[in-house]
C-alpha cells in the first residue's frame, strides 16, 4: 500500500515541482502582498486625530496657540466649508474646527468615536485647559460610568489594569497639580476619572495581516491544489487511467494530501522566511505551536478541497465552486479586517469558517505570544473539521 | 478450450440510450479477439465492461468462469483510447510510477526494447510523437505482465507506417502468449491482427467468427467492380449486388459466367476490377452502411 501512496506522492510532487510558473505564483505572490502591505503601510504612523480648521487662505494660523498647540492632532487645514463637511459625515475628518470669530464654532459627527474625543480635547483646550478640563460635571459622570482609563478596552493586556478603587494617589495628584477643572454651578463633588499610563509599541497594520496572508494562502492553495487538480485528473482521463489499476482511491486520496501538505507548508516556511528576511515582524510565540496550527488548518482545507473535487468533471464548475467557497472565508475569517465590531451575524458566520479559526491560533502565537497549549482548543476543531472533511470526501469520491 | 475470458448478454444503458444491447462472446488463452465496427457502434462501452470500469445494467464478464474481482485489475493491462499522462514526467519516470502500482511486474529493459522506447526515456511524455505515445501507453498497458491486455483503437489516429510498426508490436506481445482483446474500425487491422472478430452495429453482433471464414460464408469467392456510370439505366442490378460510393459491386462464385452476363446487359466494361471481398464489403452487406460512417 505505502508503495503505491508514494508513487503517487512522488510524481504528484515532480507534477508541482517542475510546473515552473505554478510554483513561483504559490511563493512569489504571497511574498509579493505582504511587501506591498508593508510600503503601504509604511512611514510614520498617521496622528490619531485629524481636526480641520477652517482659515481663508489655506495655511494654519502661527504661532500656533490654544487647541492649534495640542499634540498628536493632526490639524489640516480647509477653505471649502461644504466639502470639508462632506469629509465630517464620512469620518475623513473627525472634527471641523472654525476659529473664527471667538469663541469659535466647530462641528462633529454624533457617530464618530475618533470625533468625541477630539470634541472633549478641542473644548477643553478652547476653554483653557491643559488636562481633565472642560466636563461639566454631569458630562463627567455621564463620560466615565465605569471609571475605565483610556485604552483599557482593547488593551491586550488586560492584567495590568489596575481596579477603580484602588489607592488614593491619583486623586493627590490632581489636587497637587490644582487641576481638578472649573465647577461652573455648585453641586455633588465627583471623583475625577483616573489616569491610568500605558505603554508598548503600537501594532502595524502588516504585523497584524501576516498570520492571515500566510493562512490566505495555505487556503488557496490547499483549495485549488487538490480540487481543482483532482477534477482536471479526470477530465482528462488520468483518474480512469489510475482507475484500471490496483490503486484503491484511499491510496490516492492519501498520497495527494501529503502531497499538497508537504507543498502547502513549504510554501508557507519560505514566505515566512522571506517576510522575516524583509519585514520585523513580531513573533512572540512557539514556532512548534505556529508550525502545529498551520498544519492542521492546511488539512483542513485540503479535506475541504477534496469534496469539492469528489464528483466534478469540469474544472470551470470546479473553479467557480472553489471561489464561491474561499471569497466568503476570506471575508468572514478577519484575514484583512478585524470582525470584532461587526454584526451579530457576521460574526456568527465567522465562527464557522475553519479559516477563522486558523487566522485566530496564529495571531495569538505570532502577536500575543501563545504556546501550544493556549491553541489547542483551535488546534483541535481544526482537526476535527479535518476529519469530518475527509470521511465526507472519501464518501463521495468517484475515479469518474 | 475454457475460454480465458467471457461475455454473458452484457446490457448497458445510459438514459435514452441502449448503448450496448446483448452482447455475449468468449476468448480464449493466447487468443486475439477483435470487436469490428464503426464509431458509436458500442465497442468501447463493451470493452469498457469487460474491463472492469464500467459496470454493466444487464449480464455478467467471467474472468476464468469467475465473476471479476480486486485481483482482476492486476492481471489485465488496459491501454484507453484517449487517455492523459500526468503532466511533468518523463518516459521513464511514468513507467516506474506504473510499475510501482502493481505487486508482480514486467522486466523493464524487456518491456523498453519490447516498445522501443530506449531513445525516449528521458522524454517529458507531452513531447511525444502519436505512434510514441502509443507505445508508451502499450508499455504502461504491458506494466504489470498481463495474462490479458485490452486495446480500444489502438491505431487510430496514427499515420499507415506507425500503424504498421505498432500492429509488429502486438504480433510479439501475441508471440509471448498474452491474451489480446482489441477494438478497431479499421478492417485491415482486424483481418491483419485478429485470429476472431465479431462485428458490432447498434450495440448487437451481427456476425462473429474468423475473418476469412466470416468473408467466405457470406459471399462467393469474387467481387467485380464496375464504375456505377458504365452500368445501363435501365438494366436492374443482379440479387445481391451491391451499389456503394460511386461503384457498383457484384459478387460472383464463377468470373467467366458473371462476365457474360454483363456483356448482355451492356456494360461497359472498360474499368471493370476484379478482387477478393473483404470486411468492409461484409459490413456494408449486413448494416447496409458504410463501416467508417
Amino acid at each position: 500500500m505505502w508503495r503505491r501512496i508514494l508513487a503517487i506522492f512522488v510524481a504528484r510532487n515532480r507534477e508541482f515541482y517542475r510546473d515552473r510558473a505554478g510554483l513561483g505564483w504559490n511563493i512569489f505572490m504571497p511574498i509579493l502582498m505582504v511587501l506591498s502591505f508593508a510600503f503601504i503601510f509604511s512611514g510614520e504612523p498617521q496622528a490619531p486625530f485629524k481636526v480641520g480648521v477652517l482659515t481663508a487662505d489655506g495655511t494654519l494660523p502661527t504661532p500656533r496657540t490654544g487647541p492649534l498647540a495640542l499634540e498628536h492632532i493632526q490639524f489640516i487645514p480647509v477653505t471649502d466649508l461644504a466639502a470639508a463637511l462632506a469629509k465630517v459625515d464620512r469620518h475623513q475628518l473627525d472634527l471641523l474646527w472654525d476659529p473664527t470669530p471667538a469663541p469659535g464654532a466647530y462641528w462633529v459627527n454624533r457617530e464618530s468615536p475618533q470625533g468625541y474625543l477630539a470634541e472633549r480635547l478641542l473644548v477643553g483646550a478652547a476653554t483653557g485647559g491643559t488636562r481633565a478640563v472642560g466636563l461639566t460635571a454631569p458630562a463627567l459622570d455621564k463620560a466615565a460610568p465605569a471609571g475605565k482609563g483610556p485604552g483599557s478596552a482593547l488593551a491586550p493586556d488586560p492584567g495590568a489594569d489596575p481596579g477603580p478603587e484602588r489607592g488614593p494617589e491619583p486623586e493627590q495628584e490632581l489636587k497637587a497639580g490644582g487641576m481638578i477643572g472649573p465647577s461652573p454651578a455648585p453641586g455633588p463633588t465627583l471623583a475625577p476619572p483616573r489616569r491610568h499610563e500605558r505603554s508598548g509599541t503600537a501594532l502595524r497594520y502588516a504585523d497584524w495581516v501576516l498570520p492571515g496572508i500566510l493562512a490566505m494562502n495555505i487556503m488557496f492553495s490547499s483549495l485549488w491544489g487538490v480540487g481543482w487538480v483532482i477534477v482536471r485528473y479526470r477530465k482528462n482521463g488520468v483518474l480512469r487511467r489510475l482507475k484500471a489499476t490496483p490503486l484503491s482511491p484511499f491510496e490516492f486520496l492519501t498520497a495527494q494530501i501529503l502531497s499538497r501538505l508537504v507543498v502547502v507548508m513549504s510554501a508557507s516556511l519560505i514566505v515566512y522566511g522571506g517576510a522575516a528576511l524583509i519585514l520585523d515582524f513580531p513573533m512572540r510565540g512557539s514556532h512548534v505551536a505556529l508550525a502545529l496550527i498551520y498544519l492542521a488548518g492546511a488539512l483542513c482545507l485540503i479535506s475541504l478541497g477534496l469534496i469539492v473535487s469528489a464528483r466534478l468533471r469540469t474544472e470551470e464548475l470546479a473553479d467557480g465552486i472553489l471561489n464561491l467557497i474561499s471569497w466568503p472565508l476570506l471575508l468572514l475569517s478577519g484575514v484583512w479586517f478585524s470582525m470584532e465590531g461587526t454584526s451579530a451575524a457576521a460574526r456568527f458566520f465567522s465562527q464557522l469558517s475553519p479559516l477563522t479559526h486558523l487566522v485566530d491560533g496564529a495571531r495569538a502565537i505570532m502577536i500575543d505570544g501563545a504556546q501550544t497549549a493556549d491553541i489547542l482548543p483551535q488546534l483541535f476543531l481544526l482537526t476535527a473539521l479535518a476529519l469530518i472533511f475527509l470521511a465526507i470526501a472519501a464518501r463521495l469520491f468517484r475515479w469518474e | 478450450m475454457d475460454s480465458l475470458i467471457a461475455a454473458r448478454n452484457l446490457v448497458k444503458t445510459y438514459p435514452g440510450v441502449r448503448a450496448v444491447d446483448g452482447i455475449s462472446f468468449a476468448v480464449a488463452p493466447g487468443r486475439c479477439f477483435g470487436l469490428l465496427g464503426p464509431n458509436g457502434a458500442g465497442k468501447t462501452t463493451t470493452l469498457e465492461m469487460l474491463e472492469g470500469i464500467q459496470p454493466p445494467t444487464a449480464g455478467e464478464v467471467l474472468y476464468r468462469g469467475r465473476p471479476l474481482d480486486r485481483a482482476y485489475r492486476e492481471v489485465i493491462g488496459i491501454q484507453f483510447q484517449a487517455t492523459a499522462l500526468q503532466d511533468f514526467q518523463t518516459v521513464a519516470e511514468s513507467l516506474a510510477m506504473f510499475a510501482a502500482l502493481y505487486p508482480r511486474t514486467a522486466s523493464r529493459e524487456e518491456l523498453i526494447r519490447l516498445c522501443n522506447l530506449d531513445d525516449l526515456l528521458d522524454r517529458d511524455t507531452r513531447q511525444l510523437s502519436g505512434g510514441q505515445r502509443q507505445r508508451l501507453l502499450l508499455a504502461i498497458a504491458l506494466v504489470n505482465d498481463p495474462e490479458l491486455v485490452f486495446l480500444d483503437e489502438p491505431t487510430t489516429g496514427l499515420d499507415p507506417q506507425a500503424r504498421r510498426n505498432f500492429w509488429g508490436l502486438i504480433e510479439t506481445v501475441r508471440g509471448r502468449g498474452t491474451t489480446v482483446l482489441l477494438t478497431t474500425h479499421y478492417m485491415e487491422e482486424a483481418e491483419h491482427l485478429c485470429d476472431e472478430i465479431a462485428i458490432v452495429d447498434h450495440g448487437r453482433i451481427i456476425a462473429q467468427g474468423s475473418p476469412a471464414h466470416l468473408v467466405r460464408a457470406h459471399f462467393p469467392a469474387t467481387v467485380v467492380r464496375l464504375p456505377e456510370a458504365a452500368w445501363p439505366a435501365a438494366a436492374p442490378l443482379p440479387d445481391g449486388a451491391l451499389r456503394h460510393d460511386g461503384e457498383i459491386k457484384l459478387f460472383a462464385a464463377d468470373v467467366p459466367d458473371l462476365l457474360g452476363d454483363l456483356a448482355r446487359v451492356g456494360a461497359d466494361l472498360r474499368e471493370l476490377r476484379v478482387a477478393s471481398p473483404n470486411l468492409e464489403d461484409l459490413f456494408l452487406k449486413l448494416t447496409g452502411h458504410d463501416l467508417r460512417a
